[in-house]
């Protein structure tokens, strides 16, 4: 039901997207988001984007983790 | 960044595994609530890596299972009027009623057809407007607002023959129900990641206040998943229950507002029945009376004898943990995906369905 690969808008029409996943193009509905823009990555569930992933959380949360396990390995 | 390959790293997950074998000691029973989190954990082969400590529970997180038969029945007598167009997500059609399904209905000539979106479900009434087209709507938090939209849309364009029978449910109620009605005995939940993109987790605080028991809201990608089990693992350690998002990358506190708004312009919350739980207080949602003509449950007017789950099927057992599918005793012998009993083998985010494709004894 609830399909987890992020996906990327590639053109906005109105209040539909096309959006690219993982390199197969298919249209989104945009009404359930606010401040979109093509370039943006969002979820899709069932034909709507339903969220806009935050590439700063993103980007964040890797870094701790990475950091957690990586660079202090002599740290379990 | 992709959002998604990035947890997909086996250094990553691996460190992970050796982290939850390092704090995991003691046996804990952990639920995953949401049906798409199950079959990510069995298709990355989660459980042939974690330690013997952890359990992992499915939930009552697959729509089309906890979908109560006398809807289903609904769904099929629908179907039979004629002119009329179901419309419907996959799953649902091959869920067997008590006297037929909605499979058979559509060999038999009935109109039903499947839809990836209620987008295609406008489009088809639209297109046919000789002819009546009822969405069916199933699903929880997430997929509400898509039917909210395509119901606020209808009534935009003035569109007379597109109907809604409503059968959404609502996740943190049947938290509530999970507690307290049915007392399951587990240490830990793993929160649905796209329930709580929409209502962020701060919709879990009710319940986390009443019963603090670890709750984590994970995503899906295997590093998603295993972060989630070694922070409840973490948290049972140290026995300091916590409300914790490990998806901060899709998930926040607040979550998609605009998405709740169309929700509440159109749904309002009342009791619903769950297959395997019973009625749950407010965990459903009706359709408003400002939208009422649009509602299919109304307009057609249609009455289903009160109607028993197929006997001897356990699926109300394993939606709420009490029995893994191996533990039925239809399980791989008259229940199969090709003949399933039960609604849970028939979904493929059913438990069933993903034990019969994956489960292997340890």
């Amino acid at each position: 039901m609830c399909l987890a690969i992020p996906s990327k808008i590639v053109e906005i029409e109105n209040s539909m997207a096309i959006i690219d996943v993982e390199g197969v193009r298919r249209k989104a509905s945009l009404l359930l988001l606010e401040d979109v823009a093509v370039g943006d990555y969002v979820i899709v569930h069932a034909g709507y984007a339903i969220n806009k992933l935050d590439a700063a959380a993103a980007r964040e949360s890797l870094e701790l983790l990475r950091e957690a396990f990586f660079k202090a390995e002599d740290h379990p | 960044m992709k959002y998604s390959e990035e947890y997909r790293d086996g250094r990553l997950s691996r460190k992970l595994i050796d982290r939850i074998n390092a704090v995991a000691k003691k046996e804990i029973r952990l639920m995953e609530v949401c049906g798409t989190h199950t079959v990510s954990i069995f298709r990355s082969g989660i459980r042939s890596v974690l330690p013997e400590t952890i359990s992992l529970l499915s939930g009552p997180g697959c729509p089309v299972c906890v979908t109560d038969q006398q809807d289903i029945d609904a769904f099929i007598a629908l179907s039979q009027i004629d002119n009329t167009i179901i419309t419907t997500f996959g799953d649902l059609i091959r869920v067997p009623g008590t006297r037929s399904s909605l499979q058979r209905e559509q060999a038999d000539g009935r109109d039903i057809r499947i839809v990836y979106s209620t987008v295609d479900a406008l489009e088809i009434a639209r297109k046919n407007p000789d002819k009546n087209v009822v969405f069916l709507g199933v699903g929880f938090e997430t997929t509400t607002p898509t039917i909210a939209a395509s119901l606020i849309s209808a009534r935009e364009t003035d569109l007379e023959n597109y109907f809604v029978y409503p059968a959404h449910k609502l996740v943190p109620p049947a938290l509530f129900a999970l507690m307290e009605t049915i007392g399951v005995n587990i240490d830990g939940f793993i929160l649905p990641g796209h329930v709580s993109v929409i209502i962020g987790t701060d919709a879990y605080l009710p319940f986390f206040e009443k019963h603090p028991v670890p709750c984590v809201v994970g995503g899906f990608e295997p590093a998603d998943i295993l972060l989630a089990i070694l922070r409840l693992a973490e948290q049972i350690a140290e026995g300091a229950p916590r409300l914790e998002n490990a998806y901060p990358r899709a998930v926040t506190a607040h979550g998609n507002a605009r998405a709740r708004e169309m929700t509440d312009a159109v749904f309002e919350p009342c009791d619903a029945p769950w297959r395997g739980i019973g009625t749950i207080p407010d965990s459903g949602l009706r359709i408003r009376k400002s939208y009422e003509k649009f509602d299919a449950q109304k307009h057609f007017a249609i009455t289903v004898p009160k109607s028993a789950p197929p006997k001897g099927c356990a699926c109300g057992d394993i939606l709420t943990g009490k029995k893994i599918p191996p533990e039925c005793a239809l399980f791989k012998k008259a229940c199969t995906p090709m003949t399933p009993v039960g609604p849970c083998m028939v979904s493929s985010e059913g438990t069933c369905a993903a034990y019969f494709k994956y489960f292997t004894q340890r």
